[in-house]
This record gives structure tokens, sequence and C-alpha cells, in this order.
């Protein structure tokens, strides 16, 4: 049964229940997905259970068949109220509460995700679409705000590559652009002035395919809130969170390193590759140490967030000072 | 009247004891600490911004008498200050002076509040009567010290954020403007033909 019902989870418990105005329909669209995918031969090709669905406006939609702790870390989780009560999301405005606050009124359903540029197969896909024939996996990471705030995360998704993959990218394709959805009128941070809109982000196509990656559509076993970049999210988590682009529409492959918002905005002060890096101070301030969101006392920072051991590879010979 | 110096005092406590009733009933946020340093930095910016725009509201009004409530606010600037410092030294670094020395010294957003609060020391030691009379002309002289304080404490504000739009440009306009008032007083036409008291247009 593809249709998961989670009626024990009161919307109290976790937020307002305006935010969930748009599952409903996320729901009656995923329902119709999974109708289609009983039905046709996909079904058994992909286990059918990416996406699932919860109760009507109030209950947040459960995530079935999630092969649990892919990656994980014995470090305490962050809680649930810790992670979609604190981000950083300025298409909703720059106070850490603001998306929180204003997030709700995004609408989620139905989402478009186009796929293009150097690849033998460019196409547009429905969201559930383009996750379904995966297997969904829990992967708890380390996120590094370039803030110096830390949390520890368990995010449920699929490896990047396994997306980039489908649309069978060619030769030409040294680097990877992402592109946030750009809807004003959902999205008030977009008529401030603040960054340039829509949020654009990239990878070089070695870190896009690297296993770490992945692309999150889950949270705590079910799908994303929109404060934390509902419906899709790219995570990289040796990399700043701002690295991360949410609420994506478009993944496009490119011959050259794109423009990605914060180097754009302050090229000084943000790089492309934005790896963490505790020697590499931010031009206003440290990068040694971090606060554990529910920690008292800073910790130390680790290089690539700690995940040296599996990327440190890809930056071999590289000056990380220059290449910030 | 007698009433109205408790008032002003209350509401200027008021920030205070909000942030503290917040700290004590759970209701601040999962980064307790950046609650706490925001809240204090931007009070202390605001209540030295009100005690700038008292002799700005005086000269424009005539109401001669609001001037016995800027020494209050002034205090309470400093009184915010001194908190917003305390928790970046004692809540944020935990007393680890080999992060904060560096910090003062290479951060210039840092470097530009050290300095604002610094300048705030001796205007808020020498506030008192006593050495009001004691410094006379001198004094006068002192406390122009706060003009140099407000820009850095603006400053500090404005490097501080991650891309400088709304809040801290508003409040570096105000300032701005409080300034510009005084420049533009002090050279009106018939400047010396007009008491201060005088009443002026708003042009």
């Amino acid at each position: 049964m593809l249709i998961v019902r989670r009626p024990d989870i009161r919307s109290s418990e976790i937020t307002g229940e305006q935010l969930y105005v748009r599952r409903r329909e996320f729901m009656r669209l995923a329902g119709g997905a999974a109708l289609a995918a009983a039905a046709g031969p996909l079904a058994a090709a992909c286990g059918a259970d990416g996406l699932a669905a919860a109760g009507e406006g109030g209950t947040q939609m459960a995530l079935a068949g999630i092969k649990p702790k892919v990656v994980t870390t014995d470090e305490k989780w962050n809680t649930f109220e810790e992670i979609t009560s604190y981000n950083n999301f300025y298409e909703f405005g720059t106070g850490k509460d603001d998306p929180a606050r204003y997030a709700g009124r995004l609408k989620t359903s139905p989402w478009k995700v186009k796929i293009d540029g150097h690849c033998a197969k460019p196409a547009e896909y429905l969201l559930e679409d383009l996750i379904k024939p995966f297997q969904l996996e829990e992967r708890v990471y380390r996120l590094r705000c370039v803030e110096a705030w830390s949390m520890v995360i368990p995010w449920v998704g699929i490896p990047l590559s396994s997306i980039l993959k489908r649309a069978e990218p060619t030769a030409k394709a040294t680097f990877v652009e992402f592109t946030t959805l750009l809807r004003p009128s959902e999205m008030p941070g977009q008529n401030q002035g603040s960054l340039r809109w829509p949020y654009t982000e990239g990878l070089r196509m070695d870190e896009a395919m690297h296993p770490l990656t992945i692309m999150a559509v889950g949270l705590y076993g079910k799908t994303l809130m929109n404060q934390n970049g509902a419906p899709m999210r790219l995570v990289v988590p040796w990399k700043y969170g701002f690295k991360s682009i949410k609420s994506i529409v478009r993944i496009r492959f490119v011959d050259k390193m794109p423009t990605t918002a914060w180097s754009e905005a302050t090229p000084s002060e943000y790089g492309f590759y934005s790896n963490v890096n505790p020697e590499v101070d931010h031009p206003r301030w440290t990068q040694a140490r971090e606060r554990r969101i529910g920690e008292f006392s800073r910790r130390p920072t680790l290089m690539f967030n700690g995940y040296g051991d599996q990327v440190a590879s890809l930056y071999a010979g590289m000056d990380l000072k220059k290449y910030y | 009247m007698r009433l109205v110096k408790p008032a002003v005092f209350a509401v200027a406590l008021a920030p205070f004891l909000w942030l503290v009733f917040r700290g004590l009933t759970g209701r601040l946020s999962v980064n307790p600490i950046e609650d706490i340093t925001l809240t204090t930095g931007i009070w202390a910016l605001r209540w030295l911004l009100v005690t700038l725009a008292i002799t700005p509201v005086r000269r424009l009004t005539g109401w001669q008498r609001i001037i016995q409530y800027r020494r209050m606010f002034g205090l309470f600037a400093f009184f915010y200050a001194t908190l917003h410092l305390l928790t970046y030294v004692v809540l944020d670094q935990g007393l680890a002076f080999e992060f904060i020395l560096p910090d003062i010294v290479k951060r210039p957003y840092i470097t530009a509040g050290m300095t604002a609060f610094t300048l705030m020391v001796p205007l808020a030691v020498t506030s008192t009567k006593g050495w009001i009379r004691r410094l006379g002309r001198k004094w006068q002289l002192l406390h122009r010290l706060v003009y140099i304080s407000a820009a850095a404490a603006c400053l500090h504000f404005l490097w501080k954020v991650k891309v400088a739009i709304g809040e801290p440009v508003y409040y570096a306009a105000i300032l701005g403007s409080l300034l510009a008032f005084r420049v533009l007083w002090r050279f009106r036409p018939n400047a010396g033909a007009r008491s201060a008291t005088a009443r002026v247009s708003a042009s």
C-alpha cells in the first residue's frame, strides 16, 4: 500500500496547520501517482513506495520504504523542532524564524523539475515521477552553516548521482547548475533585494556524482517542511549550508563553472567551492569553531565538516585558501 | 510630570525584562545565545539613537524639559551595550580570549563594536552631576564622543549582516539624519539672530 496514514501524529506537535494547506494538494497528486505506479510496470521496477502521502491538511506525510541509516553518525540528532524553526531561507526573509513563519503559503504541488543542458535525455518531470524509480535512503548528516552554527539532521533522499545518470550527461557536462523556484507571490523575500533571484547554486560534476551528495525529499521519515526546502533540496554535507540549495526546479548540465547566488552577492566572501574549512576564515568571522544547536559551548569545526575521508581526494592538489 | 520619569525608565527596561521572561519560559529560539546577543545589541543601538534624538526634538518642538531624560536614555544604551558585550564574551565565546582578542583586532565588525562600547564607558562614568560640574565646558566636548560611538555601532551592525539590506541600513540612515540635523541647525539662516529655543519649521 502506497498511502501511509499516520493519524497518530497531531498537527499541534508539528506546526501551525496553515502550513499544511498545500499538503492536501500534494497528497492528491501523490495519490494519483500511486495509482499510476501500481497500474504500470514501473511499480515493480521501482519498489513503488518512493512517495507516500498522509492525511488531510494538518498531518505530515510519512515516506514509506526508507532504507534506514545508509549514512549515520553517533552524534545526537537535532530535534524536529530545532531543524524546522531555525532556518536560513532568504526567499522567505532574512530572519531565522521567517521561513517557519512565511513558508507555509508556498504551494509545492504540482512540482515540476526540469533537467536539461549537456545531456542525452533532457526532460521535465513531476517530482513524484523523478523520485519514484529510486530507493529512498535515510542519511544522517552534519550540517554546518557558514554562520558558524551546525546541526545533525536525519534527511531522507536519494543519491543525486541517480537522478543525474538518468539524464545521461554528455562529456561536455563538467558542472551542474541548480535553480530554486522563482515565485515572489509566495516567496516574500524575493521582493527584497537581498540576493539575485532565483537563487542558483552549482557543483563540479565529480562533487555532484559523489555518493555523499543527495537530493533530499524528507526529514525524520516524513516529507520536507517548506522552510527546509520542500519538496526537494540538495544536501552536500561537506560544504557550507548555503550550497545545499532548496526547492529546486531546474538542474542543468553546463560546461562552465556556474555563478552562484552568494558568490555573486559577495564574491570576496563566498566562493564556488565553499567547503567547510576551519583553516580558511570567512573574511568577517572565524570558521575555526561552531555552535551545535542545542549545545552551550562552541566546538571545533572539522575539515570538510568531518567528511574528509570521503571527499578530500576530490580536491587533491588544490589550494583551498584560493579556491574557498 | 513626576510619573513620567519612572514610566520612561520602565519602558527602557522593558525589552530586558521581556528577554528575561522569554528566557525563563522557553520562548527563545533554538539558538538562545544568538537571541540574547541580537536583542541586547539592537536595544543598545536604539537607546543610543533615542539619546541623540533628544536635542533635535528639543530644538524643533521647543520642549525644553525633554533634556532631563537624555541621561537616562544614554545610560540605558550603555546598560544594553554592556549586556551585549558580556553575552559575546561569556556566553558566546565562553571566555576563550585566545579567540576573542584576535577577533577584536582582525574582524572589522568586532573592532567597530568594541570601539562603540569603549567610547561609551567614559560617557557613562562622567554622567553624574558631580562630573558635569567638575568638567565644566570640557564635559560637552568629551560627550561629543557619542557621535563616534554611534557611528561605530552602526558600522558594527552593517558589517555583521551577510547582505546589507533592511535594518542596518535604516539605523544608519536614522543616525545620518540626526547628525545632519545638527549640521543644518548650526548653519541655518539667521542662526545667530534667533535664539536656540526658537521654533523652526521642519524644513
